[in-house]
């Protein structure tokens, strides 16, 4: 099953190499990776996706919790959560009615339309990971398109925080 | 007023103030500064061995006779690779570390300079943790993390790779070693939980069938009194990785010997029909499982270990307790002090009955069981018989990797921790001589034997010369088959005995002439009647190198030995005989 593993590290150089050199060497896939300082800078935070069963998280859990810059580590999966990822899409559209079929599209998946030429839309839209799949199968037909999506970040529900 | 300091002069007086005396290396430009350094002052000694590999075994051995963390000095790019295999055996094996990796000018780095190599990604994968260190400013709290990283919690290396601009001579700061080591991403546990330890003891104390099964974390964590006396309390038996051997004294009648592919028939046998094993500073390795579905079917699993990763990642265990192996055991001791509840007095007597029977119908101990030496025929294990006669079973025992070093594990019987020193993670041809330099400058008045083969002495021996410059005078016990033994036998057993690269024919050095050209003494033996006799030759040269070049049986093999697929207790017992 999707695992998403939340992970607080020290921000420092060749502390990112070490998480994703674990995963190499233990024979794991990542799905997504982001990362990115927090509100307080010597921190990073990294959000993870990836494949595995129960015994095999509860292994990547401890492996990454053994590296020396890592701080805490939490599988989010386990419990509620929210995860996000954000998306940037450009379409080449020319064609008048494919240009309103893509705009209303847009309104329907509550999506912004950031740069416009005569020919081209780029779209940004934020949601979990099936949201966005499902708007690229919806306008796929319109014009031929570049995607790039951020990979996903997670946060758990209620009280509990993951910081230091 | 603090002392102003080179970058250079702090790494080394850091390493005093760490409390080094002794750092194994070979200098080059990129550690020339701290080369200087060192030359400027007396509280550090080095060593200056002749391959970068064996300053790190010779820092290995050292750590695993002393308990200390060993020191590794070398320059950049070949230097630094050379070290890696060395740096692999001590991750593999948990050895408490830190090797200093000269680099090149922080302005160089990135520029495929000469003799560079990003060192810290090299090593990555078999490090516990690495730095660069950027600024002078850095090194000295960049090198006190690293022994306290090296040390603390599950041990291991620790590299610190330091620019040669940031050793810069004429740049001066002011030195203070810190005293306290605080780091917020690094707080190992020491100490079990409470509530684990105790259901642990309710079910150690259960048990009908129980049997203790111990490694390498007893070694590293000082803990062998602590397991001799809880075993001994219970009367239950024990058994050892071959990382864990001397754990518990070998000669004591509750040993059952080592456990796993050459283990002893007993401990195997006993392993699989236990109902709880007690398995402390051990990690269900796969050299001790066998197949892991066919794994003791009916015991329960009390683990102990400081390191949660290597808690039910091959056997789910059903009782954890994360803790160092000392700490656990003195509270399971004490709880079981406190408590009235005893261990089932028949049901364990039953037990070692039919453990008795074990051992005396199969046991390796109650009875020779490989054909006898004689004439020009020297058995391998009757080789090891009389190291451990001559030297009163109380050697340093250094090995290198193969036929000689099971049986070694198995016929030289360990009483006392820290006596046995192997690669038995990674398998490390090359181990035994440099590992055997660190021992021996460790115990100068201690006899010190590296038990190895033809094979593995030839990648290390250039090491002859750094024992006569540092008078290290190791006793190298050569098991001369001529052949890869350990390779052969696989090739016997599997491969319809096709030899395939694992034959020396005539291309042997004399081994003698070789000890000799190096300025040590050298013995040839080619009959078993004068094997005890030259062994004991050997040890009276108390303050010469001596290399024994002993030939020994090309066609033995080393048994029990578990079938591949099976599980513990399915064994080869002899050539043809199997459980």
């Amino acid at each position: 099953m999707k695992r998403i593993i939340s992970i607080l590290l020290e921000n420092e150089s060749g502390a990112l190499s070490r998480v994703v050199g674990l995963f190499a060497q233990r024979g794991y896939n990542i799905d997504t990776l982001t990362v990115a300082p927090t509100d307080d800078d010597t921190l990073s935070r990294l959000t993870m996706t990836t494949q595995g069963d129960d015994k095999m998280a509860e292994q990547m859990v401890k492996q990454l919790h053994k590296l020396i810059d890592t701080i805490k580590v939490v599988d989010l999966t386990v419990g509620s959560h929210i995860e996000r990822e954000l998306m940037l899409v450009k379409i080449k559209a020319t064609d008048n009615d494919l240009r309103a079929e893509l705009k209303s599209c847009v309104e329907i998946f509550r999506g912004h339309i950031v740069d416009v030429t005569p020919t081209t839309y780029t779209v940004q839209l934020a949601g979990d990971s099936e949201k966005l799949d499902a708007f690229i199968q919806a306008v796929k037909d319109i014009g031929s398109m570049e995607v790039v999506r951020s990979g996903i970040s997670g946060i758990s529900r209620g009280e509990k925080f993951l910081r230091i | 007023m603090s002392e102003m300091l080179s970058g250079g002069e702090i790494v080394i007086r850091s390493l005093k103030d760490a409390g080094v005396k002794n750092v194994w290396g070979y200098p080059g430009g990129a550690a020339l500064h701290i080369y200087d350094a060192l030359f400027r002052q007396e509280d550090v000694h080095h060593l200056l061995v002749r391959h970068e590999q064996a300053a790190v075994h010779a820092a290995d051995g050292f750590s695993r006779a002393t308990g200390e963390v060993g020191t590794v000095l070398v320059t950049s790019g070949p230097g630094a690779t050379n070290a890696i295999t060395g740096i692999a055996t001590a991750y593999m094996d948990s050895i408490p570390m830190v090797v200093i990796s000269g680099q090149v000018a922080m302005s160089k780095i990135g520029q495929d300079a000469f003799q560079e190599t990003d060192m810290v990604g090299v090593s990555r994968p078999i490090v516990k943790h690495s730095f660069l260190v950027t600024r002078a400013e850095d090194i000295a709290e960049t090198i006190a993390k690293a022994y306290y990283i090296a040390s603390t919690g599950r041990p291991g290396p620790v590299v610190v790779d330091i620019p040669k601009d940031v050793t810069d001579p004429d740049y001066k700061i002011p030195y203070e070693w810190p005293k306290n080591i605080k780091m917020r991403s690094y707080q190992p546990t020491n100490k079990g939980h409470r509530g684990q330890v105790k259901r642990a003891v309710k079910t150690l104390l259960e048990a009908k069938r129980p049997i203790i099964y111990t490694g390498g974390g007893i070694i590293l964590d000082n803990a062998a009194e602590h397991l001799t006396k809880l075993a001994q309390k219970l009367n239950y038996p024990v058994t050892n990785t071959l990382m864990g051997l001397g754990g518990y004294p070998a000669t004591d009648r509750q040993f059952l010997g080592m456990l796993g592919m050459h283990g002893t028939y007993e401990a195997n046998t006993a392993m699989h029909h236990s109902d709880v094993i007690f398995a402390v500073g051990a990690r269900f390795d796969d050299r001790v499982t066998n197949d892991l579905d066919k794994f003791c079917p009916h015991a329960t699993i009390i683990h102990v270990d400081v390191d949660p990763t290597s808690v039910s990642k091959n056997i789910n265990a059903d009782i954890p307790v994360v803790g160092t192996c000392s700490a656990v055991l003195k509270e399971m001791l004490t709880l079981i002090e406190q408590l009235d509840t005893k261990p089932d007095s028949s049901a364990i007597e039953e037990w070692w009955a039919q453990i008795e029977q074990w051992r005396a119908d199969k046991g390796i101990y109650t009875a020779s069981r490989y054909e006898p030496s004689g004439g020009d025929i020297i058995k391998p294990q009757d080789a090891i018989k009389a190291l451990y006669k001559v030297t009163g079973g109380d050697a340093f025992v250094t090995s290198d990797v193969g036929q000689h070093q099971m049986f070694a594990a198995q016929y030289y019987l360990f009483d006392k921790p820290r006596r046995w020193i192997n690669s038995g993670g990674l398998g490390t041809m090359g181990f035994g001589l440099p590992a055997a330099m660190g021992v021996q400058m460790a115990f100068p008045d201690t006899a010190v034997a590296c038990v190895t083969g033809e094979g593995s002495i030839q990648m290390c021996i250039q090491e002859l010369s750094t024992c006569s410059q540092y008078n290290l005078p190791v006793k190298i016990i050569n098991l001369n088959n001529s052949a890869l033994g350990m390779v052969r036998q696989w090739q016997d057993m599997n491969y319809s005995s096709r030899y395939s690269q694992s034959l020396y024919e005539e291309s042997l050095p004399d081994f003698v002439a070789l000890a000799e050209a190096y300025g040590h003494v050298g013995m040839k033996v080619t009959k078993f009647d004068d094997l005890e006799e030259k062994m004991r030759q050997c040890f009276d040269l108390k303050d010469r190198v001596v290399f024994m070049d002993i030939y020994v049986d090309q066609s033995e093999h080393v048994y029990p030995m578990q079938m591949p697929g099976g599980s513990m207790r399915d064994l080869w017992l002899s050539k043809t005989e199997r459980t």
